[in-house]
């Protein structure tokens, strides 16, 4: 039997029983994040590919909510912050190891794309929009013109900022269940497919609805698979990791994360989809929303789990 | 130069003097602390033994808070000496995630803070607070280039270990066991 105590100064309740110091803010901007990466992604590859006008909702409706989502979710992140006075410093200084620092950047430089590109179509949308300044008209003739210009950053900065999400848990080596290189691209993989439920509800054409519908049940198998994954390689790690793993295979996640992530997050969606695919009548919405609600739970899961798991006490 | 410590667990009583003797002399508001007592007690009884720990941020040569400030609030000073400056501290807490030994706490103020190694007293020449209250001389400061010093005797002569090695944080605090 071995058993650690604190004699002193650590039990007190300001520190343990454990330092949760991420709340519910981080969770949403995580999920916000991923969301953006999404759908920015999505309407950068079919733009590339030149099927944007095969694909109304995906390049043009649903990128005008990611500059919302972006600032809703640095403004989270602002939210979680301590010391927020000194929030300004985050982009005074550029440091490359730090994921929280380098993610910083990245949403700094995706948000005013984002916004461009938004701008580029506003027109399409209310066709009276005047933009004031004969410059700003110029510029945005320019934009419409080399929408494939703008699409390569944009595609190549989403997937930077999916993966970004999950790395800014994994490079915790302190957090066995976060230190594990599979996080970033399960993140980039659940965001994408929270950006395709978002582009599925915003759609009324029904040939991109079927496209987006068989991407997101491949985004779900691939996300199943890193699921598996991630315990695989847990049970094969330290102690520590096994223990991590733990937490959700018995553990106290275990319930809400196979009901809510794995079972209605995930696997249940996908069957709906299936079924629409093949020709029943299933309100689209639902499986839409339950990927969203799966994909946030999820967060939230990772984050609070994360924060338990440790090599110490 | 390279500060370290050496504690021994084996003089150690648990009396947490040297948590109150932090407090004291750095100011810690109530209800937190840079530094703490652990006691683990393995076996049995009537077959158990006891380890008693004063723990304190290891001020890794490897350290992970560093390397994940975003701001470079958290960096290094002469001798490893791991610090927070405080207003270049945004807050955000990864440095608190990197750390495996729980060694930051949020201040109330909102920055971050933990274990300075006395930097203030270090730098007149004189040993932290906690060792330097300690009733049973428990504990030894000084610099491990140094070869008179006594840290690097107490690691010559006895055995040792350091806190979660695996975490590769390479620690600088040293328990003689
Ligand atoms: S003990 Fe923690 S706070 Fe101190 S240097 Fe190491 S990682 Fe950083
Ligand atoms: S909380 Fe402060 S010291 Fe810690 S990583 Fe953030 S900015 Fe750096």
């Amino acid at each position: 039997m071995r058993e650690e105590l604190f004699a002193s100064g650590r039990n007190i309740p300001n520190i343990d029983p454990y330092l949760n110091i991420w709340h519910w803010q981080i969770p949403i901007y995580l999920f916000l994040g991923g969301l953006a990466a999404g759908i920015l992604f999505f309407a950068g590859v079919f733009t590339i590919m030149g099927k944007a006008h095969k694909m109304p909702a995906t390049v043009k409706k649903a990128p005008m909510i990611v500059p919302f989502a972006l600032i809703f979710g640095l403004f989270m992140l602002f939210l979680d912050l301590k010391h927020k006075l000194y929030f300004w410093q985050l982009y005074t200084t550029i440091r490359l190891e730090s994921p929280m620092g380098w993610g910083a950047w990245v949403l700094m430089i995706i948000t005013p794309i984002s916004l461009l590109w938004c701008a580029s179509y506003i027109k399409e949308f209310y066709p009276n929009w005047d933009w004031k300044f004969k410059f700003l008209n110029t510029f945005e003739a320019w934009v419409i013109k080399n929408r494939v210009i703008v699409a390569w950053p944009m595609t190549i900065y989403a997937v930077i900022l999916g993966i970004y999400t999950g790395i800014l848990l994994s490079a915790f080596n302190a957090r066995p269940l976060w230190n594990t290189s599979i996080l970033g691209p399960l993140f980039l993989v659940s965001g994408m497919s929270t950006g395709a439920a978002i582009i599925i509800m915003l759609s009324d054409d029904h040939k991109e609805r079927k496209i987006m519908g068989r991407i997101d049940i491949l985004l779900i198998v691939i996300e199943l698979f890193f699921i598996v994954h991630l315990f695989m390689g847990f049970l094969a790690g330290s102690e520590a990791q096994i223990d991590a793993a733990n937490l959700f295979l018995g553990g106290k996640f275990t319930a809400p994360f196979f009901t809510f992530v794995v079972l209605l997050g995930l696997i249940f969606p996908a069957v709906l989809e299936i079924f629409e695919l093949k020709g029943f009548k299933v309100p689209i919405y639902v499986p839409a929303i339950l990927v969203l609600i799966g994909g946030l739970i999820f967060r939230f899961l990772m984050v609070e789990a994360g924060q338990i798991t440790r090599y110490l006490y | 130069m390279r500060y370290a410590m050496a504690i021994d667990t084996r003089k150690c009583v648990g009396c947490s003097d040297c948590v109150i003797a932090c407090q004291t002399e750095n100011n810690v508001p109530l209800g937190f602390c840079r530094d703490w007592v652990v006691e683990v007690v393995d076996g049995t009884y009537p077959n158990v033994s006891i380890e008693l720990r004063s723990e304190r941020c290891n001020h890794c040569d490897n350290s992970p808070c560093v390397r994940c400030c975003p701001t470079g609030a958290s960096h290094f000073e002469e001798g490893g000496i791991v610090l927070v400056e405080h207003n270049k501290c945004i807050g955000c807490g990864a440095c608190i995630q990197a750390c495996p030994y729980d060694a930051r706490y949020s201040h109330p103020e909102g920055y971050v803070d933990k274990c300075t190694f006395c930097i203030h007293r270090v730098r007149e020449g004189k040993d932290p607070a906690c060792v330097s209250v300690c009733p049973t001389s428990c504990m030894y400061f000084g610099d491990l280039d140094d070869p008179n010093s006594k840290v690097v005797n107490m690691l010559k002569n006895r055995k040792f270990k350091s806190l979660a090695p695996e975490a590769g944080t390479k620690p600088q605090i040293f328990y003689l066991v």
